[in-house]
């Protein structure tokens, strides 16, 4: 297995998505069989294939007032925020060399936060329907991805930070009206973003065997 | 004539929706370009074209839903 691991610290949607392409085309061309970014961005909505008009509660100027863009996206599900206060993670995997199931896909990287929040003492779990990660206090992490030439992208978002939740109140997560967790509000601890970050790896490179 | 099917997307997945067509009937198309993104849960997956031609007839608009082994488009490569 050709896989390699690139962690960006704080980097811009954007560019972590222009990267996210440009490493999709070393996996399809071979270089890499499975890459994993792992990241943390500036305040930004991305609203996914299927986003309803209404996901977004708050005017464009508003936002761009507070200086949070917004971009549609080729990933499956609503409306989603991503802000410092979380770790997102890109897994571009060659499913070829998985398993060529979309939904267990999905349902491995429920998996790896599980996992996570396991060794953390906190209690998550699936809803079947509702794709994500859920604890009795709301959903602390959400999923979201696309696959192409049976290559993922896009991936899972896990929220730590408590001040950072504020922010999806500017949309209707998932198009829904739900409540939003993180690691930190479910805990009443404060979390270090590396110490979260190498466990988040650990649990990639243990759930898909890398 | 070939045509365009939605293929197996994993286990017990049975339909899925278009989200994209990344091509307009008559267009001229190209083989492996991207042709139609179909959306499930909370993924989309492209299809990409099985040959080169021209997309001559498209069976489900955006929003529709498409059962697996289901014809998408026909492409006449001729």
């Amino acid at each position: 297995m050709k896989f390699k691991l690139f962690d960006l610290g704080k980097i811009e949607f954007k560019q972590a998505w222009q990267l996210q392409k440009w490493i999709f085309q070393e996996i399809k061309s071979g270089v890499l069989d499975a890459a994993l970014l792992v990241c943390r961005h500036d305040p930004v909505i991305t609203l996914g294939r299927l986003a309803a008009k209404t996901s977004v509660l708050v005017p464009r100027d508003e936002l761009e007032k507070r200086g949070i863009p917004v971009y549609a996206i080729e990933r499956g599900g609503d409306a989603t925020y991503h802000g410092p206060g979380q770790i997102t993670a890109y897994p571009i995997f060659n499913l070829s060399y998985f398993r060529k199931d979309v939904h267990f896909f999905l349902r491995q990287l429920e998996e790896v936060v599980i996992a996570l929040n396991n060794d953390l003492r906190i209690k998550s779990f699936r809803r079947p329907g509702f794709t994500g990660v859920w604890t009795d206090a709301g959903k602390i992490a959400s999923v979201g991805i696309a696959v192409k030439n049976w290559i993922t992208f896009h991936g899972v978002s896990l929220n730590i930070k408590a001040e950072d939740l504020e922010n999806f109140l500017l949309i209707r997560p998932c198009g829904m009206n739900i409540p939003m967790a993180s690691l930190e509000t479910v805990t009443a601890k404060r979390f270090e973003f590396d110490e979260v970050k190498e466990s988040l790896v650990g649990q990639f490179r243990s759930v898909f065997r890398l | 004539m070939t045509k365009v099917v939605l293929p197996q997307l994993g286990e017990g997945i049975e339909k899925a929706t278009v989200s994209y067509w990344y091509f307009q009937e008559g267009g001229k198309v190209n083989e492996k370009d991207d042709l139609v993104e179909l959306t499930t849960d909370k993924a989309t997956f492209n299809v990409p074209c099985p040959c080169s031609g021209i997309l001559s007839e498209i069976f489900f608009k955006e929003g529709d839903v498409v059962n697996v082994g289901e014809t998408l488009a026909v492409i006449d490569d001729h």
